[in-house]
């Protein structure tokens, strides 16, 4: 089955979610092993690890769709930038513009979390039983990353000076990448309601932050593309790493 | 087709398959083992199984387990199967299963399934000395399903099992 972006066949959005898993789980795995605290290294690889346990199960869904010889493997590792799904946010690396800054990693989890828990309570009840099952076990998972990170976001916003700034820093930057999450596709299209979704976001968000003492810019959330294929230039680096090994060694398996 | 051995024989085999990750319990125990059907079309035994968590690396170990604990018998007409929905929750652990968490060091889940409230005022025992004053060092832990504490009484870390 040919996938055209511009339809809204369900395996385009099943993608989507699969994307948006799998890129989130490899960005965060580049904290392995460089933690500040062991506690903290543990939980953002665990974070990292149930994304990718998401994305397999999405992948996997999708294949069986497909029926075309795609696997989660190929989907996941020999697809091209352009046909990566995921929203910007999530591709955004570790801290802007480059390396590693807790209070950027900890927004960007936070932001996504809030939506992802908002998203995966309606599609628990999705008429599709497979859709269902993966949102109710996803939904578990994301209550946790977004009780982790919010308490983050507290205790860095509600901190010392220099950590108010940090943390304030990251939101700022963070925020022009948040309102692509509730852009409505073609083929989104029917699967959710998205108004209800960023209404439930954005008191999650003004609660955190006004109890942390923090700002929420008034700038609009402008940066979108990352639905349609468009993508930052973060993306292309991130997939290089990533599907190497698949393609200098086509077939290779653990 | 006839199946070469019985549905109970195969069940009392396949409840013997251990967690990799907490060996003191079967995957039968943990409620991940969700059915056992005969195929008439095929001739192959179907055996349901449910992830734990989603990232959960035992799941695949835990499949070659099952293919190999059945070959030792003979049987090799076996399909695994994943089953997605309904999703698997805390509350499928047995009640033995949650003693011997307990006896292993590893605190069993408190309460029934995860609820928003649950999740902010758990009052987890310590396994060790069974005391309730024990404090939250860490959501995450050795696994993706446990998260860390320490017991205020008698100074012990230990591992908590998730309500989820």
């Amino acid at each position: 089955m040919p996938i055209n972006e511009l339809t809204n066949q369900p395996i385009n959005y099943i993608l989507h979610l699969a994307d948006d898993a799998l890129i989130m789980s490899q960005r965060l795995s580049e904290w392995t092993g460089h933690g500040p605290v062991l506690e903290q290294d543990i939980a953002l690889t665990n974070i990292a690890l149930d994304f990718l346990g998401q994305s397999r199960m999405w992948y996997q869904y999708a294949a069986s769709m497909m029926g075309d010889g795609a696997t989660e493997d190929s989907l996941a590792m020999l697809r091209l930038e352009h046909e990566f799904k995921n929203h910007l946010l999530v591709e955004l690396p570790n801290a802007m513009p480059s390396g590693r800054d807790w209070a950027f990693t900890v927004c960007k989890v936070f932001f996504f979390s809030a939506y992802q828990h908002a998203l995966m309570q309606q599609l628990q009840h999705n008429a599709d039983e497979e859709v269902r099952g993966i949102a109710a076990k996803s939904l578990k998972e994301v209550t946790y990353h977004l009780r982790w990170s919010r308490e983050w976001i507290l205790r860095l916003g509600d901190g010392t000076a220099e950590s108010h700034q940090r943390m304030q820093q990251a939101l700022t930057a963070c925020w022009p990448f948040t309102g692509e999450l509730f852009e409505v596709t073609t083929y989104a299209h029917g699967w959710v309601d998205y108004a209800a979704i960023k209404t439930e976001w954005m008191n999650e968000v003004l609660h955190t932050t006004t109890t942390a003492t923090l700002d929420v810019p008034t700038t609009a959330a402008f940066q979108t593309g990352g639905l349609h294929g468009r993508h930052t230039e973060h993306l292309g680096y991130l997939l290089a790493e990533m599907q190497y090994l698949q393609r200098a060694y086509p077939n290779s398996e653990w | 087709m006839k199946p070469s051995v019985t549905y109970e024989s195969l069940t009392a085999l396949l409840e013997t398959v251990a967690d990799p990750e907490i060996p003191v319990l079967t995957i039968a125990e943990m409620g991940m083992l969700r059915g056992v059907h005969w195929q008439e079309a095929t001739g192959e035994w179907e055996v349901l199984i449910t992830p734990t968590y989603s990232g959960c690396p035992a799941t695949d170990m835990i499949r070659a387990q099952i293919r190999m604990t059945l070959l030792e018998h003979g049987i090799s007409n076996v399909r695994i199967t994943q089953v997605l929905s309904p999703a698997w929750t805390t509350d499928w652990m047995t009640e033995t299963a949650k003693e011997k968490l307990r006896q292993y060091g590893i605190a069993p889940p408190v309460g029934k399934s995860m609820d928003a409230a649950l999740l902010e005022n758990t009052v987890v025992l310590c396994p060790r000395c069974g005391s309730s004053n024990t404090h939250l060092v860490s959501a995450f832990s050795s696994t993706a399903c446990k998260a860390f504490y320490t017991c205020n009484e008698c100074l012990e870390p230990f591992d908590h099992f998730k309500c989820h």
